[in-house]
């Protein structure tokens, strides 16, 4: 377990970092915005509890926030997406059963439930952030639009980390 | 009482929810509305973070950032008077200079938000004030708007709410260019007259009506001409001629004259009143 919690602190650094140092650069087709850093609440273990998940995804959000100058965005955002993440765990279900230790990963829980969990999420977390970002509804198609192939970078690049990290032999 | 509470806790992650989520908002809200100055307090902290890597990063682009600067420096070659034919003499005069430019590093930059902003890596030491333009050697770049001791902010003009005053170069017709938040090479041009035609490659220009730019800094080219009948003023499509997701070197501009100029605007308005 505190090995667990040390790797989650580490991992809340290195994505921030990661964020507001190269992926804020990168853009495709002048508005196709990776963000990676929502990485950290897919991959919380499962019994964090509920005010921890909330405060740690606030703190993250705030980060981000504080480095690109956009006070309140992410943090709404992130917020949002901690409060969906367990309802949605729950909502999916999976025919390998929860066990103690077990993180939401391609490895415990196979390739189809990590897509559909991370789509999700990183869907809700988007579209909040969109939408506060231009904080007006005209334009709603254009925006959407920019929303879903975000929400496609977003995850192929979660996806590519879980397998750069993938490290079989956990227990 | 002692029932709510109950509820309360038993509730606690949709009430913590809520509580976090109004934090949120209420920061979005005074960042739309107010642009609330939040630099002086969390600027030295990332303006050092961004200062750090880009000291790294500025290895990667020293090739594009010279061949850039070499250009420049051979555009200031040519416009030197010893470069010119002196025909008249008599004609020459040597005007006071209007405008003084500070050089600076851009070290943290976005263009794919709705509200872009730049970092600079000079101030208030420096002399950068807030409300001084930003251009490179290739056209304008944005607005001054918040300034700490070692860094300032611009708000580039890939920001919704930032309008600058443009005149069209062949016919002097004024217009604005604002931006529509889709494509970070291309902006509006809005406000032009409906007997003016615009063609594609027409240059678009600053025009000097303010104290922030000088007058005939390049802004973009015509794209396309929008018309639309019925309307009292058209737009245009422009390309920007300052490639945005590329920028290393900037120029702050500082008026010398600005004091004077809105010192006189002043006192015509205290004199009408």
């Amino acid at each position: 377990m505190s090995n667990s919690f040390l790797g989650n602190i580490i991992r809340f650094f290195v994505l921030i970092f990661l964020q507001v140092l190269i992926l804020d650069n990168i853009n495709f087709g002048g508005y196709i915005n990776p963000y990676l850093y929502v990485y950290f609440i897919l991959l919380l273990p499962f019994e964090v509890s509920g005010w921890l998940l909330l405060i740690s995804s606030f703190a993250l959000g705030f980060s981000i926030d504080i480095f690109t100058g956009t006070l309140g965005m992410h943090t709404a955002a992130s917020v949002l997406m901690a409060f969906a993440r367990p309802t949605v765990i729950r909502s999916i279900g999976s025919n390998r059963e929860y066990e103690s230790g077990m993180q939401p990963s391609i490895h415990d829980l196979g390739f189809r439930w990590f897509l559909t969990y991370s789509l999700i999420l990183i869907f809700i977390h988007h579209f909040a952030l969109f939408y506060i970002e231009v904080f007006r509804f005209s334009g709603f198609f254009n925006t959407l639009q920019r929303i879903i192939y975000s929400t496609v970078f977003t995850t192929v690049l979660v996806i590519i980390t879980q397998y750069l990290f993938y490290r079989p032999s956990k227990k | 009482m002692r029932h709510l509470f109950a509820y309360i806790i038993k509730h606690y992650f949709f009430f913590l929810f809520l509580f976090l989520e109004i934090i949120a908002f209420l920061f979005v809200v005074q960042n739309n509305y107010q642009r609330a100055t939040f630099l002086n307090s969390s600027g030295q902290v990332t303006g050092t973070v961004f200062n750090t890597f880009n000291n790294i990063s500025e290895y990667f682009t020293l090739k594009t950032s010279n061949v850039i600067l070499a250009e420049e420096n051979a555009r200031l070659r040519e416009s030197q008077p010893v470069s010119f034919l002196k025909t008249d003499t008599l004609v020459y005069y040597q005007h006071d200079s209007l405008f003084k430019y500070i050089s600076a590093k851009v070290i943290s930059n976005t263009v794919n938000k709705q509200k872009n902003y730049l970092m600079l890596n000079k101030g208030s030491s420096s002399g950068i004030e807030k409300d001084m333009g930003v251009i490179t050697s290739k056209g304008i770049v944005g607005t001054v708007v918040d300034v700490s001791e070692n860094f300032s902010r611009v708000m580039s003009i890939l920001h919704e709410s930032n309008k600058i005053n443009a005149r069209i170069k062949k016919n002097d017709h004024i217009g604005n260019v604002e931006w529509d938040g889709e494509y970070y090479a291309q902006g509006l041009l809005t406000d032009i007259p409906t007997h003016v035609n615009l063609y594609k490659g027409d240059t678009i220009i600053t025009s000097g009506n303010s104290f922030i730019f000088p007058e005939g800094i390049l802004v973009g080219t015509v794209n396309e001409h929008l018309v639309d009948k019925g309307d009292k003023f058209n737009k245009a499509k422009i390309d920007f001629s300052v490639d945005y997701n590329n920028l290393y070197f900037v120029y702050v501009i500082v008026n010398l004259l600005k004091d004077e100029q809105i010192n006189l605007e002043t006192q015509n308005e205290t004199d009408e009143q």
